[in-house]
């Protein structure tokens, strides 16, 4: 199984096509995603590589398609709009790969879509991935950027902030034979639509999600407040990493939400953290899947 | 992106905020005709400060042996005096590092006698994902510890977006930070003012510290944000243009300046291995991992997801001219990022470099068999890492 998205959701992409954008949903397609539609303002009509209908807006994709989710491909200055456009069209999930929006524009947007039933992955998020049955894990459902074929069908689930390093922990899970249930990137700015916790909650109640791995950074209080719930409720063993032990402070660190501020969110007290909570903490990122298949 | 005292008080004067009047110079007149406008207004005192993106200026010291890069002074000789053992020199600060930062612009502003110091900032709070404004009557300290020793003594409140700091709310804070009846109607001005200079500037940070109440010429009490400190949203800049206008290079480190030409993300640190990786999460963690066995990083460099063979002969470029870089980790999963596109870039880098040093590169993810093909054709002596963890070993090794 799986948290969030399976080979049935149906997928739209804002920003299709875009060169970006473009790219990604073709890899999607290949993947075996649902991808049913494209949205464009101004391009409504048009055809993306010939099999998947581009709209103007978002509610008329939904309404001739029955999509539930959006992926969005959009420049930082319309991400936010593109964002509450997906929320206001009442889909269940919207993914924003989009890095560089103002911390403002999410300030507002996180306001506005409380009460509302859509959920907000990202932005600054490289997506989410529910691995397939088929070669190379297709027949699942990609969302966003991450490289396909290093996924493998199976039963851990892994959430972070970091794009790559996600991909460090599913290749060393995938190369061992350990498939993965869902793997979901939460992204890197420090306003976001989901955090650690929600994620860990969501495998925490999935029967098919027997382990997770959880990948933070520097900066925030998000993983010291999954680790005090996961130490209290989580069912599951949890192994962590956390990135940044070596990066000075009060400097941003790639990511806008990396950054040690006021001696607030250092990588050793989120270290600390975890161990306290009883999760098992990889020491380095080659680390991350043998530590959680000990502690299995 | 950070901005100077001077330019903080402007952006502040323009939301209603009571600055002390004053004016910034970059030349030892202009400086000697401000002071003398202001003594000749009549303020009995004015003060002189150095202009840098570092804190501890009043403790400071210059490297030519004068004291402190805040100064008081209460008549033109003495002013000028100070202007001149000030301006141009540099200024060495607990927070600037032993080199120090040239002074090259002074803020020449009157000086009213302070009654108190409070403390007054707006900034992000994370875990609300919310505006939150912090105030504490322990101004003219350093806000952490008055957290640590004395957390009571800080006010907080959250500001609803969609509403902004409304005019009770301060009013509020206002007495909360016990200030007289007479000043409240003043200092919830000021506090509005600056929660609309943090909202309308997109910034991260906007710090008073000292807030205070000062005594004027005819014996009145007032309202004067004395220092100001405010910090930039990077993903905003685009959207202000004077605020761009604002930055100052001289403050930043020339490496990383060179960088930012080229859309990459380059932090520069103090060790000898240095690193090319795409993701922040995954330059973060390659910084650590060569630490974890043995060696010193010598940058943060994450070159994105859409790096360009230009790009990437930039990065290599601007991390070979860091003089204690013994040697190049590249580490590379490619999702956005193309295996066959960095592997092209990273023989035409290191052939137009010329590079000589150890270099251990790490590939995975899309395209990676064409990208390892690539680098194994090139003619380049490198070392291929299987692992992260086989690479910083490697890499480590490598230096010695």
């Amino acid at each position: 199984m799986s948290i969030l998205v399976d080979s049935n959701t149906k997928v739209l992409v804002q920003g299709i096509t875009g060169g970006f954008g473009g790219r990604h949903a073709k890899l999607s397609l290949d993947y075996g995603s649902q991808i049913v539609a494209g949205v464009t303002p101004g391009k409504g009509g048009q055809q993306f590589e010939e099999r998947v209908p581009v709209f103007d807006t978002v509610s008329q994709a939904v309404e001739q398609t029955g999509a539930t989710a959006s992926a969005i491909f959009v420049p930082p200055p319309f991400a936010a709009d593109a964002i509450l456009e997906g929320v206001d069209a009442d889909l269940d999930l919207v993914i924003c790969i989009t890095e560089g929006i103002p911390v403002k524009d999410m300030i507002r947007v996180k306001n506005a879509m409380k009460g509302c039933k859509t959920r907000l992955i990202g932005p600054n998020c490289p997506g989410l991935v529910t691995p397939g049955d088929g070669e190379d894990s297709k027949g699942g459902c990609r969302i966003g950027i991450a490289p396909g074929y290093i996924h493998k069908k199976g039963n851990i689930g892994v959430v972070s902030r970091s794009g790559t390093l996600t991909y460090e922990a599913v290749w060393q899970l995938t190369c061992k034979g350990v498939g993965q249930s869902t793997c979901v990137g939460i992204g890197g700015d420090p306003v976001n639509g989901t955090s650690h916790l929600d994620v860990i909650k969501m495998f925490n109640d999935d029967p098919d999600t027997h382990g997770i791995i959880m990948i933070g950074e520097i900066g925030g209080s998000a993983e010291e407040e999954a680790a005090a719930w996961i130490q209290e409720h989580c069912q599951k063993p949890v192994a962590g990493f956390i990135a940044g032990t070596t990066a000075p402070p009060g400097r941003r660190m790639g990511h806008a939400g990396a950054i040690v501020s006021g001696g607030k969110g250092t990588a050793e007290a989120k270290i600390a953290a975890f161990k306290d909570a009883g999760i098992h903490v990889a020491q380095t990122p080659s680390e991350m899947a043998d530590v959680l298949l000990q502690a299995m | 992106m950070n901005i100077h005292e001077y330019q903080a008080k402007e952006l502040l004067a323009q939301h209603g905020v009571a600055v002390p009047s004053g004016h910034a110079c970059q030349t030892v007149e202009q400086a000697v005709e401000v002071a003398k406008g202001l003594f000749d207004e009549g303020h009995s005192m004015i003060v002189i400060k150095s202009q840098i993106h570092a804190g501890g200026r009043g403790k400071g010291t210059f490297k030519s042996g004068f004291q402190g890069g805040v100064h008081l002074s209460r008549n033109l000789e003495d002013a000028s005096a100070k202007i001149q053992s000030m301006l141009g020199e540099v200024l060495v600060t607990k927070q600037t590092g032993p080199e120090g930062r040239r002074v090259k612009t002074l803020l020449v502003a009157s000086a009213e006698s302070i009654v108190s110091e409070l403390y007054l900032a707006v900034l992000l709070d994370r875990e609300t994902s919310q505006p939150l404004i912090m105030a504490s009557t322990e101004g003219g300290m350093d806000i952490e510890e008055v957290a640590e020793k004395s957390p009571e003594k800080i006010v907080k409140l959250q500001v609803d977006p969609s509403m902004g700091l409304m005019a009770h709310q301060a009013r509020r804070i206002a007495a909360e930070l016990q200030l007289p009846s007479g000043l409240i109607g003043q200092a919830a001005k000021c506090l509005m003012g600056v929660y609309q200079t943090f909202w309308e500037c997109d910034a991260s940070l906007v710090e008073i510290n000292p807030f205070c109440i000062v005594e004027k010429a005819d014996g009145s009490q007032a309202m004067a944000a004395v220092d100001a400190k405010i910090s930039i949203d990077d993903n905003a800049l685009y959207r202000h243009a004077a605020i761009q206008q604002m930055r100052d290079l001289g403050e930043e480190a020339p490496l990383e300046i060179e960088a930012s030409r080229f859309d990459l993300n380059y932090i520069k640190l103090d060790g000898n291995i240095a690193c090319l990786v795409n993701g922040a999460g995954l330059a973060m963690a390659t910084m650590d991992i060569i630490k974890h066995y043995g060696g010193e990083p010598a940058n943060f460099l994450d070159v994105g997801g859409g790096a360009t063979t230009e790009q990437v002969t930039a990065a290599f470029r601007i991390i070979l001219s860091d003089p204690n870089v013994k040697g190049i980790l590249v580490n590379i999963f490619g999702g956005i990022m193309q295996c066959d596109v960095i592997a092209a870039g990273i023989v035409a880098a290191a052939k137009e470099t010329n590079l000589s040093l150890p270099l251990v590169v790490r590939l995975e993810g899309n395209n990676v068999a064409l990208g390892k093909e690539i680098l194994e054709n090139s003619g380049l002596s490198l070392v291929s890492g299987d692992s992260m963890a086989d690479a910083a070993q490697k890499i480590v090794a490598a230096v010695g």
